[in-house]
């Protein structure tokens, strides 16, 4: 065990990846997945880079946050702002998407400084006022930056964000959360949210942490948002409202307060479901789709009140077990 | 000025009933501490229910309010039996997650065909509105309804809650479910008898709601509901006279930006409201703080 055994692990996991990205690469080429598909799959890539944001902020370090879609609007609008006045070449776009994010996180900062002294309930009443607030900006954004669109929604935006793109973004986002959350940081973040009182008496400044964690779930929610800006022709306000901000909250949820791959896997997973239930039902049964949808919801939290995979974590997730503290001659358990 | 206090009550009318959903809220998450997410659609299903009643039912509409709170009433516990009552000791988050899962179900389901369908309805109205001009100010029947009907409402509930043993077992459980309990108060009967009541009520505020504003479709219990829900939060959870103060600040910051600044603004304010609240006194307007538990 040891170092060596941890480079190993990462090259199979660097393997993986490539692997998984070969396998779609070949099943897009060969026409098995048709571009209908492919669109399904880039959103659920992105709806994870916003959920592993949610997941950070609530899962991790339980801030109770029910306004996640209005950090992913901004990223887009303002991504979609860069490239519109900078043009479409790869430049622009990698900038679009710093300015997303950044621009995600600093209003995050700017509004977690007054709304993160809130506790639980009370703080998701607030983030779900500032998501209304937001979509009713985004609504009337066009009087005073007309390029915004406003109501009728924002056209225009250069269509840069490919599938190697977001998947680039996408294994970047996990990496980025899994390091986060296995930092001394991230294991501060889950003693605040097992229990605040005690956390700050073992000298934890739970606000920094509380914030960190905000600004930087918000920040990547604002890089899911500028992928989806250059993915998708067309934002519109009502994808960043109270609704969107519930998908993100239900796939933390039902995943597993505090597991990454639980988010990860229910992100995918629940994209996929209501596309294929879209398939399934056809269109003479497509009225029953939110019923189904709903049950299904329903039915999962009452069978697994766990949420699906609990609080574990498997593969690159997991965290290492550090054995090297050990003594040579220590037993080492299994 | 004649304008300015026809907003005024304006405001009070959106504000009642407001109120009117605010409670059933604020009670059952004094009891249960849960946002009972699907109380927008209850109240969706009352507004549906009451003018089926006065249009294709032909029935009096004091009798198809009564209708529409018997059958909320008995959704709202059948709601709480289904899907709160198995997640009771789960964590709260899973309980909300469930709360807007049958939120989303109802809405739905209300949607089908061969329920209420997708589509907007207008309402007629089971009586003619009138207009009365008092000093220059005019106020209409409806307003006058709303105003009586929402006033023998909070009577009702507060003899209820302060004057019979099912309002006691209600304010004890408030307190302390197994201390609750010892007492002998039967816990699963009082808690399935708050939903019904405040799905009732959600029911008489959806009833009024679509003959004050006759226009019904089955996701219109989305928007009213979270005011709703925010309004309470704003008065204080778990208090119904901060339900109350908090429903007709809701509806009187909603009609005067409306009326003074721009009604497309008016989420905006009522929203900033309520953070700047949260942020002055974040317990709500007449909340008490309480002190953290280790």
């Amino acid at each position: 065990m040891g170092v060596n055994s941890n480079l190993k692990r990462l090259a199979l996991y660097a393997v993986g990846t490539v692997a998984v990205y070969a396998v779609i690469k070949l099943l897009v080429v060969s026409g098995f997945i048709n571009p209908y598909w492919q669109r399904v799959l880039d959103q659920a890539m992105i709806i994870t880079i916003g959920a592993l944001g949610l997941s950070v902020i609530f899962g991790i370090s339980g801030q109770f946050s029910i306004g996640h879609a209005a950090f992913y609007g901004i990223g887009a609008y303002t991504a979609g702002l860069v490239t519109k006045s900078l043009g479409g070449d790869v430049a622009a776009f990698l900038a679009a998407l710093v300015a997303g994010a950044f621009m995600a996180a600093l209003v995050a900062f700017l509004i977690g400084l007054p709304v993160l002294r809130l506790t639980s309930d009370y703080l998701g009443i607030a983030t779900l006022g500032f998501g209304i607030i937001c979509k009713v900006g985004f609504d009337n954004a066009n009087k005073v930056i007309p390029a915004m669109g406003g109501a009728t929604g924002m056209t225009g935006i250069p269509q840069v964000a490919n599938f190697d793109w977001i998947f680039l973004f996408f294994i970047l986002s996990i990496i980025l959360a899994r390091n986060f959350v296995q930092s001394a940081q991230g294991r501060s973040c889950m003693a605040l949210r097992e229990d605040e009182v005690a956390a700050n008496v073992i000298g934890i400044n739970i606000f920094k942490f509380k914030m960190m964690a905000f600004v930087f779930g918000c920040g990547l929610a604002g890089l899911a948002g500028a992928l989806y800006a250059h993915r998708y022709p067309f934002l519109h306000p009502s994808n960043f409202d109270f609704l969107p901000s519930v998908d993100f909250l239900i796939i933390v949820v039902l995943g597993g307060m505090g597991s990454l791959t639980g988010t990860i896997v229910t992100a995918v997973g629940w994209v996929f479901l209501l596309e294929a239930l879209r398939a399934v039902l056809g269109m003479a049964f497509m009225d029953w789709r939110g019923v189904i949808y709903a049950l299904i919801l329903v039915v999962t939290i009452l069978v697994r009140r766990q949420g699906i995979f609990g609080n574990k974590e498997y593969g690159f997730l997991a965290p290492l077990v550090f054995k090297a503290k050990e003594g040579p001659n220590a037993t080492v358990k299994g | 000025m004649e304008y300015f206090l026809e907003q005024v009550i304006n405001g009070l009318q959106l504000g009642l009933v407001y109120a009117l959903i605010a409670l059933g809220y604020t009670m059952v998450y004094g009891i249960v501490r849960l946002i009972n997410f699907a109380h927008g659609e209850v109240f969706m299903v009352g507004a549906f229910v009451g003018y089926f009643g006065f249009t294709n039912w032909n029935m009096p509409w004091p009798l198809a309010i009564l209708v529409a709170m018997i059958i909320c009433a008995c959704l709202g516990m059948t709601i709480e039996r289904l899907a709160y009552r198995p997640l009771r000791y789960a964590p709260r988050i899973m309980a909300l997650i469930a709360a807007i899962g049958v939120s989303f179900f109802i809405a739905h389901f209300c949607s089908l065909k061969f329920m209420f369908g997708p589509n907007y309805r207008v309402v007629q109205r089971p009586f003619e509105e009138v207009y009365w001009s008092i000093g220059g100010v005019t106020i209409s029947n409806i307003q006058l309804l709303i105003f009586v009907t929402v006033v023998i409402m909070l009577l009702g509930l507060q003899y209820l809650v302060y004057r019979t043993r099912l309002g006691a077992a209600m304010r004890t459980l408030s307190y302390d479910h197994d201390t609750a309990r010892l007492m002998g108060v039967n816990v699963d009967r009082t808690i399935s008898l708050t939903f019904g009541i405040g799905a009732a009520l959600a029911a008489v505020g959806g009833v009024l709601y679509a003959i004050a504003y006759p226009q019904i479709f089955t996701f219109m219990g989305i928007m009213p509901g979270l005011k709703a829900f925010t309004a309470a939060v704003l008065g204080g959870i778990g208090l119904i006279p901060g339900a109350m103060l908090g429903a007709l600040i809701m509806g009187q910051a909603e009609v005067m930006t409306a009326a003074f600044i721009s009604s497309q603004l008016r989420d905006m304010i009522a929203f900033s409201i309520l953070i700047l609240v949260l942020l002055i006194k974040p317990t709500g307007i007449l909340g008490k703080t309480q002190p953290e538990k280790v």
